[in-house]
């Protein structure tokens, strides 16, 4: 594919894709928590200071976390914490599933505009 | 079905969301513009919303508090970033202690929504990008009510036939 091809977004999503499939990567290095930043940095086709970007994202998402051994940091996959942001996604989601019906069953009973009268509410 | 896609990108602590409506874009703005409409669907059904204040002009902001099954209160609050009546908003989301004072401990949560004609309908996007994993948990603690009122809504279905 030519780049030349993509419009703007899907430039934007390949970037987007890439940087996601990047952090992936790297939480799957350092689940022994053995390399440093300058090692994984090695790994990728990019330079350090995005290779460390990466990394500070992840550790302020709290999924990584990084310890001093001498004069290098070695970075750690926190697996608690990647099961816990799962976790918790999936209920973030059941809540918005939950209010996106509301949502659509309003829109049902009150389809006209201006009617500030209270909807009935003891049909479901 | 309402909810046409949601991805969960948990690396990012972001949630995209995107859900078409069979309304025009300015019913679905008055969901978020009065407050009277936004209290029946921000709460799960057994913690319903009352807006205190509401103000969605940028600077401005709501207050909210959600009641709970043992009269148990939850309040919360948006300082709005940026609206563009009828087809988007901006706000940072918050919880309040129980005075309704703004929790200064627990980071906010920064929500996007656009709305804009699709087809014969609207469709709405909503991008959340959480501050922490904690703060994505508390959050998280109000979708686990919502999931169980949706299973139990199920079983309700499901006897009824």
């Amino acid at each position: 594919m030519v780049v030349g091809d993509l419009t703007d977004e899907s430039v934007d999503r390949l970037f987007h894709a890439l940087a996601d499939n990047t952090r992936r990567d790297i939480l799957r290095r350092s689940v022994e928590g053995r390399l440093s930043v300058s090692r994984l940095a090695e790994l990728y086709p990019m330079s350090f200071a995005a290779v460390q970007k990466h990394v500070a994202v992840l550790e302020r998402a709290g999924l990584v976390t990084k310890e001093r051994h001498g004069r290098e940091q070695l970075v750690r996959t926190e697996p608690d914490a990647v099961h816990r942001a799962r976790r918790a996604l999936d209920q973030i989601e059941a809540l918005w599933r939950g209010r996106v019906d509301r949502m659509a069953d309003l829109l049902a009973r009150a389809p006209e505009a201006g009617a500030d009268e209270p909807v009935q509410g003891e049909d479901r | 079905m309402s909810v046409t896609s949601i991805d969960k990108d948990f690396e990012n602590l972001t949630l995209t969301l995107v859900a078409d409506f069979s309304a025009p874009v300015e019913g679905v703005w008055r969901l978020w513009a009065d407050p009277r409409r936004l209290e029946q669907w921000w709460g799960p059904p057994s913690y319903p919303a009352t807006v205190e204040e509401h103000d969605l002009s940028p600077g401005g902001g709501v207050t909210y508090f959600m009641t709970g099954p043992e009269g148990d209160r939850h309040h919360g609050w948006w300082r709005v970033v940026s609206a563009d009546p009828p087809t988007s908003l901006e706000f940072v989301d918050g919880f309040s202690d129980q005075d309704g004072n703004p929790s200064a401990d627990m980071p906010s949560t920064t929500a996007r929504v656009e709305i804009t004609e699709h087809g014969d309908g609207t469709r709405m996007v909503l991008r959340s990008v959480f501050a922490s994993l904690e703060q994505m948990e508390q959050l998280a603690r109000m979708g686990m009510v919502e999931g169980l009122e949706q299973s139990v809504g199920q079983m309700d279905a499901l006897l009824a036939e």
